[in-house]
Order: C-alpha cells, then sequence, then structure tokens
C-alpha cells in the first residue's frame, strides 16, 4: 500500500480544522471542528470525521502534520508549565537586572525554581568578561536537583560566542545526568540579553507542553488504528521532526499563523501578496515574501515577557465576522466585542438579538446565512457599520504594505468575506475555495527546513563562508527529511553586528525542500 | 504659541519611570538610544535602594561638587552587556579621590533618550539627589555639544569606568582630544562605559544649564499618556508646532561610524494631504523642509511621533507606512546665541543653511 495521503491538522482557538491531501495536494476530505477545552477530544473528532470520510482509503495516510497554539495558551493562562532553573553567564556585567525580574509575579511564580548570575561570557569582538565559573554552575545545579524539570543558559554575547553556553550544558549532563532537559540562549534567539534570555526560559518551560501535545496526537493516531510518520509546524511556515520540536517547543507560538499565509500561496499559486485571515473575533494581516510569512523585526511580548525570537510579522485588529455592532447609523459603534462561537444563537440571522458584521454582510445581500431575515430597521445601522469596518480593513492594509508597488491581497478565515473584492490599497482580491481551512492546508503542504547560522567578518572569506553555509542548509534539510532533489536556500538573513572593528554580520540561512516521498 | 511654565517634581518614584522614558524620548528628537531597555533597570534601582529626590541647582550647596553622568558607547551593546550596577559608585569614588571633595549631587548631560533615564537608576544606588537640569535639553551626538562647552565652563578631567571595574581619568588638551580619548577608552570597555565630565561646583553651573529638564520630560509623559489627543496637549505644553501629519513614504537610512545618516519623508493625510515633508537625519532630526522651504532646523527639537499615541520613535525604529506626526518646538534660549550656533547650529553638522527660529520660519 502506498502512503500517499497526508492529513494537514490545525488547533486554534476556536477551531480544530483537518484536511487530506494526496501527492498531487487534492484534498480528499476536510472538516471544521470546535476546539475543546481539553484539546484532545477536539483532535480527535476531526481526525475522526476525515478518517471516515475517506473510508478504506485511510490506510493511505503515511503523514499527519500539525499545527497547534497550546504552547500559547500555557504561557497565557500559566498552565503545565515546567519548573525551570535559568543560568545567566557573564559576571560581572549584567548584575543589575535578574533573571525574570521584569516578568509578571504570576508567571514568574509558576516557572521560576532559582535564578544566578555567574561569571563567564564575551564581549562584542570575542573577548573573554571573565572565565566561566564552572564551580558556580555546579555548585548551583546541585541545589535544584530536586526541583527543575528543565535549566535555561543565557551567556553574554553567545549569538556570537557561543562557547560558555555549550560547555555549562556538558556539565548540566555531569550533574544531572543526560536526561536534563536544556535550553541554550544562543539556539533561540539573537543579540539583546533580556529578550533572548526570557524566550530561552520559555523554551525550558514549555518542554512538557509540546511533549504531552505530541503523545496525545500519536495516540488519537494510534487510536484510528494508523501507523504515521507525525511532524509539527512551526512559526516559519515549515515543519520540525519531532525530536527537534521536543527541543524548541517556543517555535510552535505563531504557527498557525504561519500556516494561514502558507495555506494562502498554496491555495492561490502566488508567492507575494498580502494575506487576511478573518476570524470570528478579530483578523491578522500578515504578507507573504517568496511564498514565507514576513518575520518580524521588532520584540514580541508573550504573557507579558518581552522575548526576540522569530514571529511572522503581523497585524490584528478586532474586527471578525461576529464582532458585535452597536451606536446609530449616523455613528456605528463596531467591536472590539465579539459572540465568538455563539455567532450561531446570538446573532439576529439566526433568530438573536446581537446585530453583528455577519447580519450586515446577510443585509447588503454579500452572503446568504442564516434563518432569520435581518430587521429593516437594524439595516442602515448595519450598512455604516461594514462601511466602517471596511475602512479599518483598508488602514490595516495601508500599515502593512511596503514600497509602492500594489500586491495581491488573499482573502482566507470563515469570515473572509468581510474583505470587499473592491477593497483599495491592493492589485486585487483573491478567494480561494478552502480559504477557511487555510492553516491546516498551509500545515498539510508544508516544507522543511534546515538552517545554518554563523558570524562572518566582510572580506575575502565572506563568499566562500556564504557557500559554505548555504551546502549546510541544505545538508540539514534533507537529513530532515526533504527531498534532495528538491531542496533550496529559501532565505538569507545578515545583521550587523559590530562597529568597532572590522565589519562583520551575523548569516542565517535557510534552506527548504517538499517532504521525500514515503 | 508659548510655553507653559512646568511645577518642579521634588521626587521620583517607580511609577514616574514612564512618563520620564516617553519625555527623554521625544527630547532625543530621533536620537539618543532607545528608553525601553532603561526602565527595567531604573523601576529595579528604585525597587531596591528607594526613590530619587529632584534638586534645584539653587538648592544644593554652592561648593557641592554635582556630578554630570552620561552613558558612552554603541546602543546595541548596552542591550546585551547590561550594567553591573556598581559603575557610578566607582565613578563617584574616582571623582571624589581627582577633586579632594564629596559629590554632592547628579545631574544627566544629556536629558534627550536613554541618557536623560539611565542617571536616575545611579542616583538611585548612589543615594544622591539628581538636579533638575542637564547640558542639552535634548539629545546631540558629540560630547562637545553641550552648554557647559559653548558657556566655557572649565574643561576639568573627564573621568570614565566600565563594569569590570576599570577607571580612567583624562585630562583632555582639546574638545577633539576629550572625544578621542574618550572613545578608545570605551572600545576597550567593550563598547560601553559610563562618564562624568565638566564636573563643577554647583555656583559654577549655575545659569550655564538647561533648567527643569527633568520635571519637563516627566510632565510631557504625564500629560500625553493619559489623553486622547496627544498631538494637541503635547502642542500646548511645548509651544510646539506641528510640521505635518501623514505616513512614512520613504526611508533612506546607512549606518556609518557608529551614525545613522539619512532621511525620511513624510507624505501629509487628511487636512494635509498634498503636502510632503523631508526630515534629514544625522543620529537625531536635524532639519525638516517642504519643497526645499526650511520648516525648522538644529538645535530647535525636531521629533517625529506616533500620530495616535503620542509616542516619540526612533531613528532606527521608523519604517515605511507608519502613521505619524513631525513637531516641532524651540529649543532653549541659551542654543540661540552666535557661539552656541556654531557649535549645534546647521552649519557645525554641514548644511549650508542658516539657522531660522521655528517662531519665525512656520506660518
Amino acid at each position: 500500500m502506498r502512503l500517499d495521503l497526508r492529513v494537514g491538522m490545525d488547533v486554534g482557538g476556536t477551531n480544530t480544522d483537518a484536511v487530506v491531501l494526496d501527492e498531487n495536494n487534492r484534498i480528499l476530505a476536510r472538516t471544521k471542528q470546535a476546539t475543546t477545552s481539553d484539546v484532545r477530544s477536539g483532535m480527535q473528532n476531526a481526525l475522526t470525521y476525515v478518517i471516515d470520510a475517506l473510508g478504506a482509503d485511510a490506510q493511505r495516510i503515511g503523514r499527519v502534520m500539525l499545527g497547534t497554539t497550546h504552547a500559547t495558551n500555557a504561557i497565557l493562562e500559566r498552565r503545565s508549565l515546567g519548573q525551570v532553573a535559568a543560568i545567566r553567564l557573564g559576571a560581572p556585567a549584567s548584575l543589575s537586572l535578574e533573571p525574570m525580574e521584569s516578568w509578571p509575579d504570576d508567571l514568574r511564580e509558576a516557572v521560576c525554581v532559582d535564578a544566578c548570575i555567574l561569571e563567564g561570557g564575551h564581549y562584542v569582538d570575542g573577548r573573554r568578561i571573565s572565565p566561566l565559573d564552572e564551580d558556580g554552575i555546579r555548585k548551583f545545579l546541585s541545589s535544584v536537583a530536586n526541583t527543575v524539570d528543565a535549566i535555561a543558559i543565557t551567556s553574554i554575547f553567545s549569538p556570537t560566542s557561543p562557547q560558555d553556553e555549550a560547555r555549562a550544558r556538558e556539565i548540566v549532563s555531569e550533574v544531572l545526568g543526560s536526561n536534563m532537559a536544556v535550553t541554550l540562549s544562543h539556539e533561540i534567539g539573537s543579540l539583546g540579553l533580556l529578550e533572548r534570555e526570557n524566550a530561552t526560559i520559555l523554551n525550558a518551560a514549555l518542554f512538557d507542553v509540546v511533549g504531552q501535545v505530541i503523545t496525545a496526537t500519536q495516540d488519537v493516531i494510534n487510536g484510528a488504528g494508523l501507523a504515521v510518520e507525525m511532524w509539527l509546524a512551526q512559526n516559519d511556515g515549515t515543519l520540525m521532526a519531532l525530536d527537534f520540536a521536543r527541543r524548541f517547543p517556543i517555535l510552535t507560538i505563531g504557527s498557525g499563523p504561519a500556516n494561514s499565509l502558507r495555506g494562502a500561496a498554496f491555495l492561490t499559486g502566488l508567492t507575494n501578496s498580502i494575506v487576511v485571515d478573518v476570524g470570528g473575533t478579530s483578523t491578522d494581516f500578515g504578507v507573504l515574501i517568496n511564498g514565507y510569512p514576513r518575520e518580524s523585526a521588532a520584540a514580541v511580548e508573550i504573557g507579558g515577557v518581552r522575548t526576540n525570537f522569530r514571529m511572522p510579522d503581523l497585524l490584528s485588529i478586532a474586527i471578525g465576522g461576529g464582532t458585535i455592532v452597536s451606536g446609530t447609523a449616523a455613528q456605528p459603534l463596531v467591536g472590539p466585542l465579539s459572540v465568538g462561537y455563539r455567532l450561531n444563537t446570538d446573532a439576529l440571522i439566526f433568530g438573536g438579538v446581537t446585530p453583528t458584521l455577519t447580519d450586515a454582510l446577510v443585509a447588503e445581500g454579500r452572503l446568504q446565512l442564516g434563518s432569520h431575515a435581518v430587521p429593516q430597521n437594524e439595516k442602515e445601522k448595519l450598512k455604516s457599520a461594514l462601511q466602517s469596518a471596511t475602512e479599518s480593513i483598508a488602514d490595516a492594509i495601508d500599515r502593512v504594505t511596503v514600497g509602492n508597488a500594489l500586491l495581491p491581497l488573499i482573502a482566507v478565515g470563515g469570515g473572509s468575506l468581510l474583505i470587499p473584492p473592491d477593497i483599495v490599497g491592493v492589485s486585487h482580491v483573491l478567494h480561494p475555495e478552502n480559504g477557511d481551512i487555510a492553516n491546516a492546508i498551509g500545515a498539510a503542504i508544508a516544507w522543511v527546513s534546515g538552517h545554518w547560522e554563523g558570524v562572518v567578518a566582510h572580506g575575502d572569506e565572506f563568499n566562500e563562508a556564504v557557500t559554505n553555509g548555504r551546502a549546510i542548509a541544505c545538508r540539514r534539510a534533507i537529513e530532515a527529511g526533504a527531498d534532495p532533489q528538491l531542496v533550496e536556500v529559501v532565505d538569507q538573513t545578515e545583521t550587523p553586528l559590530s562597529y568597532l572593528s572590522t565589519p562583520t554580520v551575523r548569516l542565517v540561512i535557510k534552506a527548504a525542500g517538499p517532504l521525500s516521498n514515503l | 504659541m508659548s510655553k507653559k511654565r512646568i511645577t518642579a517634581i521634588a521626587q521620583i518614584n517607580k511609577d514616574d519611570v514612564e512618563d520620564l522614558a516617553f519625555g527623554c524620548a521625544l527630547l532625543g528628537t530621533g536620537g539618543g538610544g532607545s528608553v525601553g531597555g532603561s526602565i527595567l533597570e531604573v523601576k529595579s534601582a528604585i525597587r531596591k535602594f528607594g526613590p530619587v529626590s529632584v534638586v534645584q541647582l539653587e538648592d544644593v550647596a554652592a561648593d557641592g561638587l554635582v556630578m554630570p553622568i552620561c552613558g558612552i558607547g554603541a546602543p546595541t551593546i548596552s542591550f546585551e552587556m547590561l550594567n553591573n550596577g556598581g559603575e557610578a559608585h566607582l565613578l563617584r569614588q574616582e571623582v571624589e579621590r581627582v577633586f579632594n571633595k564629596p559629590v554632592v549631587a547628579i545631574m544627566a548631560s544629556e536629558i534627550g533618550g536613554s541618557n536623560g533615564v539611565e542617571p536616575v537608576m545611579w542616583a538611585s544606588r548612589l543615594g544622591l539627589p539628581i538636579v533638575d537640569a542637564d547640558t542639552m535639553g535634548r539629545a546631540f551626538p558629540e560630547v562637545q555639544m553641550g552648554s557647559f562647552f559653548v558657556r566655557g565652563l572649565p574643561l576639568t578631567p573627564i573621568i570614565l569606568v566600565d563594569f569590570q571595574g576599570n577607571s580612567v581619568t583624562i585630562t583632555p588638551t582639546s574638545g577633539e582630544s576629550a572625544e578621542s580619548e574618550s572613545r578608545a577608552f570605551t572600545i576597550a570597555a567593550g563598547g560601553v562605559a559610563l562618564m562624568a565630565d565638566y564636573i563643577n561646583p554647583a555656583a559654577t553651573m549655575i545659569g550655564n544649564v538647561i533648567v527643569g529638564s527633568i520635571s519637563n520630560a516627566i510632565e510631557m509623559g504625564r500629560a500625553v499618556r493619559r489623553t486622547q489627543e496627544p498631538i494637541a496637549r503635547l502642542t500646548e505644553l511645548l509651544g510646539a508646532q506641528a510640521l505635518i501629519t501623514g505616513k512614512i513614504s520613504e526611508i533612506e537610512r546607512h549606518t556609518h561610524g557608529g551614525f545613522v545618516r539619512g532621511s525620511v519623508t513624510i507624505n501629509g493625510t487628511g487636512i494635509d494631504s498634498g503636502r510632503q515633508v523631508r526630515i534629514d537625519i544625522q543620529n537625531e532630526n536635524l532639519v525638516a523642509k517642504e519643497n526645499g522651504r526650511i520648516l525648522a532646523s538644529v538645535p530647535d527639537l525636531i521629533s517625529v511621533l506616533d500620530t495616535q499615541t503620542g509616542t516619540a520613535i526612533a531613528t532606527e525604529e521608523i519604517k515605511y507606512a507608519m502613521r505619524v506626526t513631525a513637531m516641532a518646538w524651540p529649543c532653549d534660549p541659551l542654543w540661540r546665541t552666535e557661539r552656541a550656533l556654531q557649535t549645534v547650529g546647521p552649519r557645525a553638522f554641514g548644511y549650508d543653511i542658516d539657522y531660522v527660529p521655528i517662531e519665525d520660519s512656520v506660518r
């Protein structure tokens, strides 16, 4: 039996979507189920639905790709987080602010076992700040041995000089055994000590959360009688193998929007465009560049903590299909409250008493839905509310646009009809079929990637370093499962590091390719 | 367009830090380093070492030594290699050794940007009051662009320290030497250092500083962070002119020798539709032009603000399509003398134009 079918699944805050594609990326089955509070039964419902729809062909499923919001929720709700001990290397620098000192109290209490700042670390030019305090690390580790789930290690200027973090990891193995989970900051983020340290500690706190998601999903898959390979979606729109995902659980944060951007690209064949994902409560605006999400350059706040790990650059506005309309026809008030998942009972068109933007779409004749007509006396207000929402959408499009050339716009998500075909600021609007499950499709069609990064001085050896870096990134993608024939470099970023001596850049190269056939 | 009188602040508490930082960012006129990183350090210090008293120069003992403080070096490095916390203790100790006199208060050399916020952390850690004044009333890129140089105050020994506990005392023969010697220590220190210069008795400083800098910055934050109409409130508070409200349409920016140079162009929207203003930048916003006509020029202050929140946007944070208002307001009268303009006027930055006070150039 050929294992030529793939299931893409996306667990969002409201819905759990699943889609089955064959090797030609034809959609064979799809579903949208409500996300359940235990998450597992929502996944089970979605998976069972598509398996039933496939019938005997379900045995052809070879892979399941999962995008999930578990990690984000765990941080926001301070739930199921691991107990972390944080080590910062770089004293006597940085003693003025302790690790996690600026975190919200409840999150720190949920995560932190203990923290220390010890000697070690480097200057920007690679000189040592102080000799690495190996004894200090040993003592600290012994003191937390019985209470800790994971260790987070951050050394000053580790993005350019990672050796102290690497040595500290060896010491963790010596003291706490090689099974102790460790996160090193240079594998997580870039320059900016506190932001990188925060992301490193959060990553260490998420090991269990994502580990449990993996186990739960495998249970669901096994329960359905399938023997498949499983992949997790990460926030750059590519896939992670499970062992990688277990080491970098924080990279699942933001995978939903990344998937929906990639899904939109797939559904339209466009590689450079604006993507609007309209949900029930809010709308996300993102930008596709060469088929991948544009990444945010600014610090990203998660659960009240500033971090600097890579995330898709998104603009969100509080407008969606369930957004509540109040005020008057002359001065309509649009949102920010939404009826959310109660749309099917509360909206006017379903016999409820709350006017929403979905009612406005029906009143305008742009959508046919519901069991009740929109009352005549609400129509004028709804009309001007829709106009006001359209203005906000046009404004957001304008904000995410870079440069003067007009890009096409792809509207996806359950409420995508809120985007009118003649909206200003774009070349044209596409409403692709199956756009309401773009995120699950994005997970199913995602490529697998490999990275190389290093610090390179501009000069004679620069080009050679780039060539080597590209080859290593491609090799890593192939090792991760990408088809050797189809791997290509999809991104190359240079960040200037030093103004002190020779111009030096941090070079990050990403290669990606589709999974090879099973 | 007259500037509103501002009541002097007596103490800086933890809750005042963000207001202060908001004002310092505005006074940074695009430069001076991002205030975001400093806020956490200052709040942490106040939590551990207590609030900071704010004093006027006249209230300090006439012969009491005042220590002006500023950080020197690359902001990107200071975000990675954070302070030890003990730097100011060493600085004070060295100053007292060289001058053989106790330090009675500290002062911000430069109120604009992070250098306006961080001295509050040092004051808290030292348990010393901070003087409600500075030597720029804004941010400038070079050491000699301060009121003490312009007024010819004695160029005293300059003292620098780093987080390792290294210190140097420089007795420079000229302003240029002061700059190059300080840079040399900073590079050896890994790119960031803490500096005290123009260390003088309070009496010598009176009349030679920009008065009210701290109160002014906190007042800006207090007024604007709690209003729906930030631009209107700022115009009123500072006696400012809104030059244009619109959208960033073009950014030209390059980094050279540690300085950011370039320009940003704002296309007007709403009532400013059809207008276009260009701002020339060298670390700070220096000259604002419309169709070649000068709307505002250095040393008057030019800030680019987020139209909705009134938050100042640093040069390196400006992005295409941001909704901004460019605003300009008069500098301290101290900068408007002929000698001062030689040091900080448009020609000092290589622009072949005369300085025209904002009051005369707009409308």
